[in-house]
């Protein structure tokens, strides 16, 4: 029990490491989110509404790597970065910036998939209108973009979700280097296995009470859009 | 001397195929500006096919559908018309803005937007509930927005798809009123009901559709005083000319 009330306590008094790892988690991860989701949302929406070649294979790639593996996703990013890599002449391994390019590539099929899917039901429910409306094909885009946009919401969060939780990914690109790259759960995984349970308890706290607030937001937005009356 | 009718849309010989069945089979018929029109049916018919024919939203596999209306634009002949479907489609939006989003299609400013809104709204019946999201209403009254969201339109052609196929006979009633508010206001109406006593409420003349073919057309009074097709008397006397009783096999399909 002793290592709960210190867990808390370092909560409580704002530990400063403690803060400069959530600090840099959240940073990592926002901006993975981010990029995923200018890159992953249009992806999506094209592959929902447009035909074109290739279309159905980037669908069926698109729903597989939804479950790719985060340590899978760590390896291919070291090697593309490490110096004898592609991009090793960045110098961007053990870096936030590894990090973000590895979380994004874990989360961009994944907000993708989903949108791909909301957008593809929308669009079977509203095509013969839009089209007898006379919408055009720009046009269509963005009213399904827009009449979805709850749901794209809940998929942006879908990916926020995996990215914070993942740790596969940062530990290999990032290295865990203290006050460099050392995120939540790197951190949780070593402080374990040094037996200092009070800092790695209070940061769990702090990932659960992160992922409690990501899901309570996208259920609150799902019933916004389910009920509103303006 | 009798006027020479003016003519609105011709089909020739129209056939649609899909998944291999011929669905819609050597339709012709030419629709002449003025009358309601209302195309009955049993289930299955092609109904609903032949007004998304007539919408352009189907190609003909074979044959060809001419307008007549003389267009501001010739190149978009879809502008002068508009459809109202079987189960009304809400955008996720207020019930004045989706008048408005269909109205934004057609360029127009956002004052006359507003305007044209606020007065199909009151047309309709629906103002008080205008600030409300469109899928929280009743499913009269998503029909009725969805009517006035293409009275919004002033098309000069509405095809309606069995508006009121699942409404109570009281929501009934308020759609056939506001169909023929459009009627009145220059809207040509062009129709299709599976219900007989809705059809002789509405209709000025009869299309009767039986397995993708027009066996019978005339003024409505004709039509319901004795039609000549055999399918036709069934269908009035309540028979629901099941597809697989025999003497249907002598329309040779
Ligand atoms: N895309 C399609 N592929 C195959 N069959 C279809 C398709 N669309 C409609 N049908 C069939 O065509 C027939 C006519 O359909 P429809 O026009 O909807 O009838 P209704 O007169 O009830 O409106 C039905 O038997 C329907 O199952
Ligand atoms: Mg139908």
């Amino acid at each position: 029990m002793n290592v709960f009330f210190d867990a808390i306590s370092l909560l409580i008094s704002a530990d400063n490491d403690l803060l400069m790892i959530v600090g840099l988690s959240l940073w990592v991860s926002l901006v993975a989110v981010l990029v995923a989701t200018l890159i992953g949302m249009p992806l999506g929406a094209a592959t929902a509404l447009y035909k074109f070649p290739g279309r159905k294979v980037l669908v069926v790639i698109l729903n597989a790597l939804m479950g790719l593996p985060p340590v899978v996703v760590g390896l291919l990013v070291y090697m593309l970065l490490s110096r004898s890599g592609p991009f090793g002449v960045l110098g961007l391994l053990f870096s936030p910036t590894a990090m973000i390019i590895a979380q994004t590539i874990l989360v961009i099929p994944i907000i993708a998939a989903l949108s791909r899917q909301i957008i593809d039901d929308l669009w079977v429910e509203y095509a013969e209108q839009l089209i007898s409306l006379g919408a055009s094909p720009t046009r269509r885009m963005m009213t399904l973009l827009w009449d979805g946009r709850f749901s794209l919401l809940t998929a942006v969060l879908a990916g926020f979700g995996r990215a914070t939780a993942e740790v596969g990914a940062v530990m290999i690109v990032g290295g865990n280097i203290d006050h460099a790259t050392r995120v939540m759960t790197t951190s949780i995984t070593l402080e374990v296995s040094r037996g200092n349970l009070a800092l790695a308890l209070g940061l769990g706290i702090v990932l659960i009470t992160l992922s409690l607030s990501i899901n309570a937001a996208a259920f609150l937005v799902k019933e916004a859009a389910e009920n509103r009356q303006v | 001397m009798i006027a020479q009718p003016i003519l609105l849309l011709s089909l020739n010989s129209i056939c649609f195929k899909a998944s291999g069945k011929q669905l819609i089979k050597e339709l012709s018929y030419q629709f002449k500006v003025g009358p309601r029109s209302i195309i009955i049916g049993p289930n299955g018919a092609g109904k609903s096919l032949l007004l998304k024919l007539c919408h352009r939203l189907l190609e003909p596999s074979q044959g060809h559908i001419q307008w007549h209306v003389e267009a501001e634009n010739k190149s978009n002949t879809a502008f002068h018309q508009a459809m109202v479907f079987q189960r009304p489609v809400m955008l996720r939006r207020t019930v004045s803005a989706n008048v408005e989003y269909a109205l934004s299609l057609r360029g127009i400013n956002k004052a006359q937007r507003r305007a044209r809104t606020e007065e199909v709204l009151g047309l309709t019946g629906l103002n008080h509930l205008a600030r409300f999201s469109a899928r929280v209403l009743s499913f009269g009254e998503q029909q009725k927005l969805a009517l006035a969201r293409a009275w919004a339109l002033r098309p000069k052609v509405l095809f309606l798809d069995e508006p009121t196929a699942s409404l109570d006979p009281t929501a009934t009633y308020e759609i056939e009123k506001v169909i023929n508010a459009i009627h009145d206001s220059g809207t040509q109406i062009i129709m299709t009901t599976h219900d007989l006593p809705q059809a002789q409420r509405l209709a000025d003349e009869v299309l009767f559709i039986h397995r993708g073919r027009l066996l019978e057309s005339g003024p409505a009074t004709t039509f319901f005083a004795g039609p000549t097709n055999q399918f036709a008397q069934a269908f009035l006397k309540g028979d629901l000319l099941m597809w697989d009783r025999p003497e249907t096999k002598m329309l040779g399909d």
